[in-house]
């Protein structure tokens, strides 16, 4: 079971999903803190809900702001990066380049894109970690090669 | 995030920083949960601390909160949530041992600067509580350099900045206002590990200059008290106070530089009032053209002294001058009157001064010196107007040229007439000056005249804005640095600022060290917000924090930011109301550069100091903004800038700046001052400039976003 959970986390860092900085949030973990990437992952998608709102009332308007719209997708980034969540933060990038040039429809699209990334994430972190339960406490993960 | 930190053995600063208490600050939850746990577990040796965040608007009692707690509360995280979307959600996080709790309660904000207001409030309510702070740079109800800036001129404490952004232009930014570290988002465990030394190094600092420092804090209080006392009385003070300036821009940069042990070591040479005359002197003697270090090392004959002091000193002091040198021989040259100013003023600035490269402002620093403009002085300017006061031949005293700018609290006579002149000049000098940014912070200071109209809130805008950013002097005379220039801002922002409402755009006159009123890259994004932004917010002018924190003679040289960070956003922001000021100063600032000089861009980065006028301008009324400026201007003229203040608004000053009015500042009209727009004030004489023009712009009085850098308010305020 461990091997299994060990093989969805590989997955998910081949695939691009997650980075680095997610396993500088697992090498946090201990017994201090046995939970804590789950803690702070359950946080980001609490938190995220009220940024990706804002964004998209931000978009709703006409005409768009686009210094404000950077602004929230700024703080989204970063949470996103916190994280480690790596295709979000491809797509929030790409979200700025438009802010900046003023590209509304390519924001737009791009969103999309956040969107969709953010629920595949997220979608795949819960199995994650309900598999994580279930295969119990145990050592820390490996380093993902 | 604030984390708590026994201090034990910190007196001697050797012993471990175990137990460091952080303040962190940070509108991502995420963020400073992420901070927390790697905080804690660079806690060496299991200490426990407790995080605090407000998770939902609470009456929540900080205090009480964490008194609850057995075990002192280590952590302190304030996630400041953006309140238009949501009412402030403060996240509170307690952890007791290994133990984790959470408790959210209903937090009312009253308005938008509350969770600035909570960070600083805590702050200041115990300065002993936190080693260090770690703030974000992007925050929804509060520009991170800001904060920035008011922790480190307020307590004097280590700040770290922290971005998802590793723009190198905000970095340096970051720098510039006197953060000791920049840390990129997200935050790895090995950054923060060694995050201690900058608590330590600023402890040895600390400790080393506490001799220094003691009596020159106290005599910062005094100044502030004894607005009416003779000026020869603030003279000394100020003496002081840019003595501990200097101290505590030393102290920054020590802390800054935290990758550079050699500039610790570096012994560092207090440019005395006594010191800068000779100074002053022997370059008057030997003429600005042919002022080199060596020669006037050798005029100065002075023991101890060696040559790389002269030539840095010199620097910081000549190249504002240059510019003000063409200034002045555009205006119709008023050389007693300078005389007379530049003997009031003193040679105060030169400690302040400390600014690393001017670019060409040279010798705004110098006429920072003498800066303090005496009563006469003052009032010599009111009634020759600005511009004529600049005349003084460039040769003359540097003193004398200093003063010019200053004349702002009287500029209300001829307002027009100096606004005028400084335009005309302005545009001209720029191209001359190598640091626009004279010629900005004069217009910017003519802004304030407007103010000052309302309020002589003299020289509290030293704009000492060697540098571009000086535009942002405009709204306030940004005295930094130079005394003198102080004043003169002051007044001139002061006038300038009233008509936009502001009472005295007194930009932090240099109250600071050196405020880097004008930061480049501030001005450059800062935002250029109408008057209504000066007039909006009720502008405390922190004069007594100022005082204490622009005392610190710490220029704000672009090139050591660091000093001014720290020290010299003396811009006493005791309440929130004053980081209000600041940001609406900021704000202010850049709007007048941009406004003014186009061009300038006002990166003034050289390490001027501005004389924060930002705190000034933000005055509510324009009354307020009078003392305050008065106040502040007191305060950052040390002993010299007393008397400007004096001056004009002896009285104002004084009752005002016991008031601190109102609290709303700027901070919530103004626009985030992301752009950082701080006006360096380096050259009284581009504060003179500025305010200047500003008076010209009376009516429209553009809100600069005043980065409120830390800038030193070099000249002796």
């Amino acid at each position: 079971m461990q091997r299994q959970l060990a093989n969805m986390k590989q997955s998910l860092f081949d695939q691009g999903y997650l980075d680095e900085q997610f396993i500088q949030l697992e090498e946090l973990q201990d017994d201090t803190n046995p939970n804590f990437v789950e803690e702070v992952v359950t946080l980001y998608y609490r938190d995220s809900v009220r940024l990706i709102q804002n964004i998209e009332n931000a978009l709703d308007k006409n005409p768009l702001d686009f210094a404000k719209l950077d602004s929230h997708m700024h703080q989204f980034k970063g949470s996103s990066s916190s994280i480690g969540a790596r295709k979000v933060k491809i797509e929030c990038t790409q979200f700025r380049e438009y802010c900046r040039a003023g590209n509304g429809e390519g924001c737009k699209r791009t969103f999309q894109q956040v969107k969709k990334e953010y629920a595949t994430l997220k979608k795949k972190l819960e199995a994650y970690f309900q598999f994580a339960r279930q295969a119990g406490p145990v050592e820390k993960a490996c380093r993902p090669k | 995030m604030i984390v708590e930190k026994i201090r034990g053995g910190n007196e001697n600063g050797d012993s471990f920083p175990v137990g460091m208490r952080v303040l962190a600050v940070d509108d991502d939850p995420i963020c400073l949960k992420l901070l927390e746990t790697l905080l804690r577990k660079c806690q060496y040796h299991g200490m426990f601390f407790s995080l605090i965040g407000i998770q939902d608007s609470s009456d929540f009692n900080w205090d009480a909160q964490c008194t609850s707690f057995p075990l002192f509360h280590e952590f302190l995280v304030l996630d400041f949530v953006d309140p238009i979307v949501q009412p402030s959600k403060l996240l509170v996080l307690g952890a007791f041992e290994r133990f984790w709790f959470s408790f959210t309660f209903p937090f009312r904000f009253i308005d938008c600067l509350v969770q600035a207001r909570m960070a600083l409030k805590m702050l200041r309510e115990n300065k002993d509580r936190f080693d260090l702070v770690i703030s974000d740079v992007h925050m929804p109800d509060m520009d991170g350099f800001k904060l920035l800036e008011l922790v480190g001129l307020e307590m004097d404490l280590p700040v770290i900045m922290l971005s998802a952004n590793g723009d190198p232009k905000l970095v340096m930014k970051g720098v510039t206002h006197g953060a000791c570290d920049y840390l990129v988002k997200p935050v790895r465990i090995e950054e923060l590990r060694n995050i201690w030394q900058h608590v330590i190094r600023r402890t040895k600092c600390d400790s080393k200059n506490q001799n220094k420092s003691a009596d020159q804090v106290k005599a910062n209080p005094a100044i502030v008290e004894g607005q009416g006392s003779p000026v020869a009385g603030n003279a000394d003070q100020n003496g002081k106070i840019n003595r501990k300036r200097k101290d505590e821009e030393d102290e920054s940069e020590d802390g800054n530089e935290s990758e550079d042990p050699s500039t610790q070591k570096k012994p560092r040479v207090v440019w005395s009032i006594e010191l800068h005359r000779k100074f002053v002197g022997a370059v008057n003697q030997l003429g600005i053209e042919k002022a080199v270090p060596k020669k006037i090392l050798d005029l100065m004959n002075v023991e101890g002294l060696t040559r790389e002091n002269v030539a840095s000193h010199l620097q910081a002091l000549i190249f504002p001058s240059l510019k003000y040198r063409l200034y002045l021989k555009r205006i119709s040259s008023v050389a007693t009157q300078q005389a007379n100013m530049a003997a009031a003023l003193g040679v105060k600035d030169s400690p302040f001064m400390r600014i690393g490269p001017f670019e060409g402002l040279g010798d705004f620093r110098t006429l920072a010196g003498p800066g303090r403009l005496t009563n006469a002085a003052l009032s010599h300017y009111s009634t020759g107007g600005m511009l004529g006061r600049l005349n003084t031949p460039a040769n003359v005293n540097l003193r004398n040229l200093t003063p010019s700018p200053f004349i702002q609290p009287s500029h209300a006579q001829n307002p027009n007439n100096s606004i005028t002149t400084l335009g005309k000049i302005h545009p001209s000098l720029q191209p001359a000056n190598q640091n626009p940014s004279l010629f900005q912070g004069i217009p910017s200071s003519l802004e304030l005249d407007q103010l000052q109209q309302n309020n002589c809130a003299t020289g509290i805008a030293n704009f000492n804005g060697v540098d571009d950013s000086r535009l942002l002097g405009n709204q306030s005379n940004v005295l930094n640095g130079t005394p003198s220039n102080t004043m003169v801002l002051n007044g001139k922002y002061q006038q300038t600022l009233n008509s936009g409402g502001f009472g005295n755009q007194s930009f932090n006159v240099g109250v600071d060290g050196s405020p880097n009123l004008l930061n480049p890259s501030a001005i450059e994004s800062s935002r250029m917000q109408p008057n209504s932004l000066l007039s909006n917010e009720p502008f405390q002018l922190p004069m007594n924090s100022a005082r204490d924190n622009n005392f610190s003679s710490v220029p704000y040289l672009q090139n050591n930011p660091i000093d001014i960070s720290s020290s010299t956003m003396a811009l006493p922001l005791e309440d929130s109301r004053e980081m209000q000021y600041q940001e609406g100063l900021v704000g202010d600032v850049s709007q007048t550069p941009s406004q003014r000089w186009g061009e300038q861009g006002m990166n003034y980065c050289h390490g001027s100091k501005i004389a924060y006028g930002s705190l000034n301008s933000h005055l509510p009324a324009n009354e307020i903004m009078n003392e305050k400026m008065g106040v502040v201007v007191n305060g950052i003229l040390g002993g010299g800038g007393s008397n400007l203040m004096q001056q004009k608004e002896n009285e104002i000053l004084g009752t005002q700046l016991r008031g601190r009015a109102e609290d709303n500042f700027l901070l919530e009209q103004q626009p985030k001052l992301q752009g950082g727009f701080v006006p360096r004030s380096f050259d009284s004489l581009d504060d003179m400039m500025n305010a200047m023009i500003k008076r010209e712009h009376d009516e429209t009085l553009p809100n600069c976003d005043f980065g409120f850098d830390g800038y030193s308010f070099g000249a002796g305020i």
